[in-house]
């Protein structure tokens, strides 16, 4: 079992014990511990098929583990936890308002017309709010996407590879928006194979492979582990370390 | 599950091109198939030749001529007429498609019907080679030519008849245009009776005593004659026989069949079609975390696509209404084989699209399924060996698509078997497919 502890954690909100996953005989998850913080913006790196996304998908609810538990502690834990997929999951054919909606009404959020309003304004879409989704650009749309797993205000946010297919100023206006986010309190956790990025944004890295965890700490503490000099970057280190860890 | 109808609905109201083929569909179709159950064929365009020389065109019989052309008119009641110059351009008006068939009367007609009788007489139909075309006019110039031919035997008949009535009753016979007087039989027989009453000697008795008998004999057996002459008028008696089941008359079963086939198809490919968006959208992904149970995906998708293909189907049916004759009486009868016909459809449909991850698959998919069905289904009993139908039975029971159309013939035309039947096989398989679509939905996360 490995177990990544954050380093500054009195009263985590999502708890994940010794989670496990399988596909006939292949093991996509294995026995994954880890637990998340108020606030924390923690990413999930890993190699193509390490099982990030079949564990964001345990994390959300959309498959369920084996073997393990995952939990939410703290003030707000009965609430949902948001799930934002890796391809944009709303209905092209309806706008932007009508998607909002739509979900909010299936989140049954209390007060739907604040909700939809407030999302608008967040994304900065309230222009847009009455365009049919389809007409939109791929970073609009990836805004609508994170939007909708917002709705319900959880405490968790779960992003898959949310920066993908989007420019880098539309990369750096999520950011800024998923900042904003966990300066709130939403703790964000997310998976990408985009080290730079993990570096840049994350609090914390978890590093899976094969669906094996086998790091958890901060970017530059995954520097140090891996052995990697100074002048080498962290997209080196991390393939050192996975070198060194025999994958 | 009632938001994701509203969303559905929101879907399909903004698929304007989806929305104006399930308005104009049924429309056309209850249009077209209204016009083609309530008109009559078209007279098929036929290629005629008479050969048969001006001053040749009647045949005598005895004292009377009878106009042979009078009764080649008969066939061109269901015929167009094309004149043709010669053999070779009849031939050649068949072979380029002007005409569907050619019909030649050949020059010694009206010669060897008055010489040898009908059997030696004959005439020449050419046909091209389409079948359904060669069907059709073969089937319209053969009842013709039988009409034609029953009544020239009439006409014989008539003249013949007449002829026993002299050989009876005595009077005057033409024979080849000298007149001659007859006694009659029932004469002969009296003036013999006469002579056997005035001299009833041995001899005299002995004598004309046969010929009396024949006499008597012939009075009491020569009226027979025109009942051996009327078989003449109707050869072949027909006998027809109504097996049990299927008493349907052809039009109101293809109007069955008709809307079974629009229903199947509005219900399967909208039912597939909305399913597989969810995940063609990725939106099965959110659906799928507690926000809707997948039972009640199913429920919806069946729901929306069965009530939409209902209204389209029995908007088909009321049109058709207005050209083939329904009963009224049985329009609860209706909405109930439609209803339990939608919904089994619909079944089938989400089935179909939990197997498919896009809409444009799931359509081909659904397409690709239900019309091979459908024309199974359509198989008769006899059109295929005894084991192959069986097969056929067996594949067609597992679908929707014969129990429907028999459910919505009961309803319709009251057919064998009832519609209580139907509906519990209907019942069966939508059960069915629901739980093969909701197992299904476990592939889509």
């Amino acid at each position: 079992m490995t177990n990544a502890q954050s380093p500054a954690l009195d009263a985590p909100v999502l708890v994940v014990e010794r989670v496990g996953k399988r596909f006939g005989d292949r093991e996509a998850v294995r026995d994954v511990s880890f637990e998340v913080a108020r606030g924390e913006l923690l990413a999930i790196i890993g190699p193509n098929g390490a099982g990030k996304t079949t564990l964001l998908s345990i994390l959300a609810g959309i498959r369920q583990p084996d073997s393990g538990t995952v939990a939410q502690r703290g003030p707000n834990s009965e609430k949902r936890i948001g799930w934002v997929p890796q391809q944009t999951a709303v209905y092209s054919k309806l706008t932007v308002a009508q998607n909002l909606r739509l979900f909010a009404r299936l989140e049954k959020v209390d007060d739907l017309d604040a909700t939809v309003e407030r999302m608008l304004e967040q994304t900065a879409l309230k222009e847009r709010a009455d365009d049919e989704l389809g007409s939109l650009s791929g970073g609009n749309r990836q805004r609508v996407n994170i939007a909708v797993g917002l709705l319900a205000d959880p405490p968790v946010l779960l992003l898959d590879e949310p920066s993908g297919a989007l420019d880098p100023r539309q990369r750096q206006r999520l950011w800024n928006f998923i900042t904003a986010l966990t300066e709130r309190g939403t703790s964000v956790i997310f998976a990408t194979h985009d080290i730079a990025e993990a570096e840049r944004h994350a609090d914390r890295v978890l590093v899976l492979a094969d669906g094996e965890l086998l790091f958890g700490g901060t970017p530059r503490e995954l520097h140090s582990t891996s052995g990697a000099g100074e002048h080498e970057d962290m997209e080196q280190a991390f393939v050192a370390f996975l070198q060194t860890k025999g994958h | 599950m009632r938001w994701l109808l509203l969303k559905d609905l929101q879907i399909l109201w903004r698929s304007k091109l989806l929305l104006g083929l399930l308005i104009v569909y049924p429309i056309a179709i209850a249009t077209l198939m209204g016009l083609a159950l309530s008109s009559g064929p078209e007279k098929p365009r036929v290629a005629y030749l008479n050969q048969v020389p001006d001053n040749r065109s009647t045949i005598r019989l005895g004292s009377e001529k009878i106009d042979i052309k009078k009764y080649t008119d008969e066939l061109f009641t269901a015929i167009e007429r094309v004149p043709a110059q010669s053999r070779d351009d009849a031939v050649a008006k068949v072979r380029s498609g002007a005409v569907l068939a050619a019909l030649i009367i050949p020059a010694d007609f009206t010669q060897k019907l008055s010489n040898s009788g009908f059997s030696a007489a004959s005439i020449e139909v050419i046909y091209n080679g389409d079948a359904l075309k060669q069907s059709f006019v073969r089937s319209t110039i053969s009842s013709k030519l039988a009409l034609a031919d029953a009544a020239l035997s009439k006409q014989v008949n008539r003249l013949a008849s007449g002829y026993v009535d002299v050989l009876l009753k005595g009077g005057e016979l033409d024979v080849l245009g000298t007149q001659f007087k007859i006694l009659g039989l029932e004469k002969s027989k009296r003036a013999i009776d006469e002579v056997m009453a005035a001299s009833p000697s041995r001899a005299t008795s002995r004598r004309l005593g046969p010929v009396q008998e024949f006499a008597e004999l012939a009075v009491a057996n020569a009226g027979r004659a025109k009942d051996v002459l009327n078989t003449i008028e109707r050869p072949v008696e027909v006998e027809e026989t109504t097996l049990s089941g299927r008493r349907t008359p052809l039009d109101a079963f293809a109007v069955a069949v008709a809307v079974t086939i629009s229903l199947m198809f509005v219900c399967v490919l909208l039912a597939s079609g909305l399913l597989a968006l969810e995940r063609e959208e990725n939106t099965f992904s959110r659906l799928a975390r507690g926000l809707v149970p997948g039972g009640h995906l199913i429920a919806e998708k069946i729901i929306l696509s069965a009530a939409c293909a209902f209204a389209v189907s029995l908007v088909m049916l009321i049109g058709i209404s207005l050209f083939v004759p329904l009963d009224w009486g049985r329009a609860g009868l209706w909405v109930l084989a439609l209803g339990a016909g939608a919904l089994a459809f619909a079944a089938l449909g989400v089935a179909i699209g939990s197997l498919a991850r896009e809409v444009r698959a799931a359509s081909l998919l659904a397409f690709l399924l239900s019309l091979p069905l459908a024309f199974l289904a359509l198989v008769p009993s006899g059109g295929v060996s005894p084991l192959l139908y069986d097969v056929i039975r067996v594949i067609s029971a597992v679908f929707p698509f014969k129990p429907a159309l028999a459910a919505l013939d009961a309803a319709v035309n009251g057919s064998s078997p009832g519609l209580g039947q139907s509906l519990a096989h209907l019942a069966v398989l939508i059960a069915v497919f629901g739980v093969a679509a909701r197992a299904g939905l476990r592939r889509f996360a």
